[in-house]
């Protein structure tokens, strides 16, 4: 006789299954917050600290697979980068029932693609924008690459912090190609063309539009500059979202930079392309568009115009008393 | 530069330039000098109340009011002591709250507060 178990039940038997076994640690399960190729990320109650943070743990247990040796090679770069811009790594081992996990801060907001809507004022998005430069800096300054910044891996706190999420892909600079410790996974309740590609370790890991075209060919000598790419198409999607403002020429030569074909031509550090967007926002040249000196003239009596108002204001006065002064 | 060193300078740049304007009337001419030196003190005086106003108060708008209220109350002052049954207020307190105004402005645009000591 043959019983057949309905698709509910089966879905929770399967849930059942994956779910991480916390016995005898410090954790108390409390919800799945989201499901990727390799595993999942759960909300757990830190008992002894009484507090909530977010558990990551591979699906199947294998202690001795590559799985393994990535999430934890993952925890151990996210914990070098502290930066208030990168949630921070608590804890990491191996779970009862043989999973490796790790568990990192757990953050409450919005994704930047959600939240883009709601901030209209241009500067306000480039200032956000520059925050995640900031984040990225760092993370280069410690030899690591993020490889996959989209729109998605960034959260916006409730108190406006600016977070880059997702390290799954990311990489150490080195010499060496074991230093490559990609995880590959997918984002599955992202829109398609957000979601980031499934293949085999070593190939090409991404989000297509927001892959470097070395990324996409699966260059295996990628360098930041891989990561100034995706940051020029972070930059455009936040200038074009629901903006229908003309973009200003020196903006767009900033996102033309950021994002050209050849490496050679982009920004060479992140900290170049943060400096071009933080003098547009103080009304500065920019180094990726070239001004005449006429230009530069009128940008600088804009830049002091009320200086220059005041001076001249003074010296009609003055020309004025001189004019009508008593005879 | 720290607020009260910028406004103890444009004030006495700005005082001795607005001291010097009195060559265009012929009748004070002769006694240019003294009135130069007075203007540039008084404005010296003024830069130095302004830039210490701006490092206690952090506000453009307020800075701006206050520069103005001091220029115009020191060129006040001088137009009172003047000689004569002409006191020429209007002519001496309109440029002095003007440069009262810049004094106030520079020095919280441009002026640098100091820095907090950590022990």
């Amino acid at each position: 006789m043959t019983h057949f178990l309905s698709d509910s039940a089966l879905e929770r038997l399967r849930e059942a299954a994956d779910s991480p076994d916390l016995t005898g640690t410090r954790y108390r399960l409390v919800d799945k917050l989201g499901q990727g190729g390799m595993g999942g990320v759960y909300c757990v109650e830190d008992t002894e600290l009484e507090r909530r943070v977010a558990l990551k743990v591979i699906s199947v247990p294998n202690p001795d697979g590559a799985g393994t040796v990535r999430l934890l090679q993952e925890a151990r770069i996210i914990a070098r980068l502290e930066h208030p811009g990168i949630v921070p790594v608590h804890d990491a081992g191996v779970l009862p029932d043989g999973r490796p996990y790790y568990t990192m801060k757990l953050v409450q907001g919005r994704r930047l693609d959600e939240h883009v809507e709601s901030v209209p004022s241009l500067s306000h998005r480039l200032r956000l924008f520059l925050r995640i430069c900031d984040a990225v800096a760092f993370a280069h300054a410690h030899r690591v690459l993020h490889r996959d910044l989209k729109p998605a891996n960034i959260m916006i706190g409730p108190f406006g912090e600016v977070l880059v999420m997702d390290w799954g892909l990311s990489k150490l600079l080195g010499p060496s190609p074991a230093n490559d410790i990609s995880i590959v996974h997918a984002d599955s309740g992202a829109a398609a063309e957000n979601r980031t590609m499934l293949t085999a370790h070593g190939s090409v890991v991404g989000t297509p539009g927001y892959m470097s075209p070395e990324q996409i060919r699966g260059d295996a000598s990628l360098d930041q500059r891989s990561d100034i790419y995706s940051l020029g198409a972070i930059l455009q999607f936040l200038i074009s979202t629901g903006n229908a403002e003309a973009m200003a020429k020196p903006l767009s030569a900033i996102r033309v930079r950021a994002m050209a074909e050849d490496p050679e031509a982009r920004y060479q550090t992140v900290s170049e392309l943060s400096t071009d967007v933080a003098h547009f926002l103080d009304g500065l040249a920019v180094s990726a568009y070239p001004e005449g000196p006429m230009v530069r003239a009128w940008r600088w009596v804009l830049r002091n115009r009320t200086w220059i108002l005041l001076l001249l204001a003074y010296m009609l006065t003055r020309a004025l008393l001189i004019f009508f002064r008593p005879r | 530069m720290n607020k009260p060193l910028l406004g103890l300078v444009l004030g006495t740049i700005l005082g001795a330039f607005d001291g010097l304007t009195a060559w265009f009337t012929p009748a004070v001419r002769n006694a240019l000098l003294g009135i130069v030196i007075g203007s540039t003190i008084k404005g010296l005086i003024a830069g130095v109340l302004i830039g210490f106003f701006a490092r206690k108060v952090n506000s453009l708008a307020l800075g701006i009011l206050f520069g103005l209220g001091v220029g115009l109350l020191l060129a006040f002052a001088v137009a009172a002591m003047q000689p004569g049954p002409d006191h020429y207020y209007f002519a001496i307190m309109l440029p002095g709250g003007i440069v009262g105004t810049i004094i106030g402005y520079a020095t919280q645009r441009f002026g640098v507060r100091p820095q907090t000591l950590v022990r």
